[in-house]
């Protein structure tokens, strides 16, 4: 769309402006702030420079939680995104069925994080739980309160549970863009079912699978409460994802300089991922 | 070939149900049983958790609080976000291109990286435990959000429906409220949708900005759970209730869903 020069444009935007420099910028200045410091409590502070960013970056245990960060998020999207373009494929497209797909499917994003966990926690007991219940008595060894295996298991099933119903709402809605023009000229060009899909379907879903993806890195990238519920970050350190190591950090050793210094460390990794994504998916729509 | 179609979503359908009927099943249940007995339904079905609920006005008011500060900010939110949608999809201006990007940034920050500055800082201000505190809070990932998706549907408006607006004599605040709100009508049911579902699910500021009066729900399961030991019965009864404001929602706006999605411009 040819969009005009206006500066007078700023004053719509002033709103969202304002709201939103209000929660980021005091908070990320705090965080920024105690990066550089020592605290001793009572509010004394002494100036320690960069010590903390090069203490966490040479940590193990920064490796180490950041490894099975990305882990779980690139087994996540592997899942999650061609499952949901699948659902959404073979969703109906008119009927009653519609909405009762829609409405079904978005139940689990709408439950509260903390009850996800909670659900899945008392769904996946081996004794109680149907889940690890069912599973065992089909003869599997399931537990994923001491096996680090079943612990990521269960993760893993818990955000497939979760999540993928976001990726086929966005899929489906991209599919029902498609003019069925597109699929008649196909039809007599004689394309394939996968031709179809390669130079139709996925062209035209671009726009929301960025997002979908987008978001869907965002969110288990941040993955935070549903497995602290889950399995608190056990067995051992089995599932202690980035974010449940930063706020074990922070809040129980109360390390505020180096639990800082991650906060930002994470904040820019979170950030260059998505910029150089956004980048590369916005290139030809002209808007970076 | 219309047949085999069915079965994908029929059993995507029925995993995602799966562990919410494990939660209802629970929540008829007694304690004792949950833990004693292993039953597919309740042997001796219960309304005791319910009734707990109901009549304490502790868990209650974790609902009103809840849904207080959620419907707040989905006013918030999409009302601030629609002339800065309108904005981004029609003009160029000074920063635009940045300006929508560091919106998008707000979206990436790790709640958790946050928790402890917002609280510092709402106390400060003396927002501590309010509903406000709470829904401003969330504007952070709302906001861009409903920035995002109103600008895609909002883009799919040719522009020529503003120009011929203007040539027959409207004003712009009459143009916007009569005619382009109305066109976009789906647009923002679908931005509302998700506002209310990620303000709603929230729980790590909710949890951090409050201490009594302004308490969600989310977080005094997590509250209680933790001092009287795991009260199953009641916890699974206060999760199965979590689910019925969204399921309320969905309820309103499936025709918007249908209707927004079939426009694709999510």
């Amino acid at each position: 769309m040819n969009k005009t020069y206006n500066q007078k444009a700023w004053f719509f935007v002033i709103p969202v402006f304002v709201l939103v420099a209000f929660n980021a910028v005091v908070p990320l200045m705090t965080v920024v702030n105690y990066s550089f410091q020592e605290t001793f409590g009572s509010n004394v502070f002494a100036w320690e420079g960069t010590r903390w960013f090069k203490q966490i970056l040479h940590s193990e245990r920064f490796h180490a939680s950041l490894g099975r960060q990305f882990i779980f998020t690139f087994i996540i999207l592997l899942i999650q995104l061609p499952l949901g373009i699948a659902i959404a494929l073979t969703m109906p497209k008119k009927g009653w069925g519609v909405p009762v797909c829609l409405i079904l499917m978005s139940m689990p994003l709408l439950i509260p994080w903390n009850v996800v966990g909670a659900m899945w926690n008392i769904f996946a007991l081996p004794d109680i739980g149907f889940l690890g219940n069912s599973l065992n008595s089909l003869g599997f060894d399931y537990n994923f309160t001491q096996q680090s295996g079943d612990a990521w298991f269960t993760t893993i099933l818990m955000d497939v549970w979760h999540w993928t119903s976001l990726v086929v709402l966005l899929s489906y809605a991209g599919l029902n863009s498609i003019q069925p023009a597109y699929y008649q000229a196909a039809e007599i060009d004689g394309a394939s079912r996968w031709d179809i899909f390669r130079y139709i379907e996925l062209p035209k879903m671009k726009k929301v699978l960025t997002l979908a993806i987008l978001l869907r890195f965002m969110d288990s990238f941040m993955i935070y409460t549903e497995p602290f519920v889950l399995t608190g970050g056990g067995p051992g350190n089995a599932t202690n994802f980035l974010s449940l190591d930063l706020v074990k950090m922070a809040l129980g050793q109360f390390d505020l300089g180096p639990a800082a210094a991650m906060s930002l460390i994470y904040f820019l990794i979170v950030l260059l991922i998505c910029w150089v994504f956004y980048s590369l998916m916005m290139k030809n729509e002209g808007r970076t | 070939m219309k047949k085999i179609k069915w079965v994908v979503p029929t059993f995507y359908i029925i995993f995602l149900m799966l562990p919410i009927y494990w939660l209802l099943n629970m929540s008829f249940k007694s304690t004792t049983e949950i833990i004693n007995v292993y039953s597919l339904w309740p042997q001796d079905f219960t309304l005791d958790n319910y009734r707990t609920i109901f009549t304490d006005s502790t868990w209650y008011m974790g609902y009103v609080n809840s849904i207080t500060y959620t419907v707040f900010n989905t006013i918030l939110s999409v009302s601030a976000a629609l002339p800065a949608a309108y904005a981004f999809s029609r003009y160029k201006f000074l920063g635009d291109k940045h300006l929508f990007f560091w919106l998008l940034t707000n979206r990436m920050a790790p709640p958790a990286v946050f928790a402890l500055p917002f609280f510092q800082f709402y106390s400060s201000v003396n927002l501590f435990d309010t509903h406000i505190a709470i829904a401003l809070s969330h504007c952070l990932f709302n906001i861009p959000l409903a920035v995002w998706i109103l600008e895609g549907f909002m883009s799919a408006v040719p522009k020529e429906l503003d120009e011929t607006a203007y040539v027959d004599g409207y004003s712009f605040p009459k143009f916007f409220f009569k005619i382009f709100i109305p066109t976009i009508a789906a647009g923002i049911g679908i931005t509302m949708f998700f506002c209310f579902m990620f303000s709603w699910v929230e729980l790590l500021l909710a949890k951090t900005l409050t201490a009594t009066i302004a308490k969600p729900i989310a977080a005094i399961m997590t509250r209680t759970s933790s001092t009287s030991g795991y009260e199953l019965g009641l916890l699974a009864a206060a999760g199965s209730l979590t689910i019925i404001p969204g399921a309320v929602v969905i309820y309103f706006v499936r025709n918007y869903i249908a209707k927004g999605f079939a426009m694709g411009r999510v």
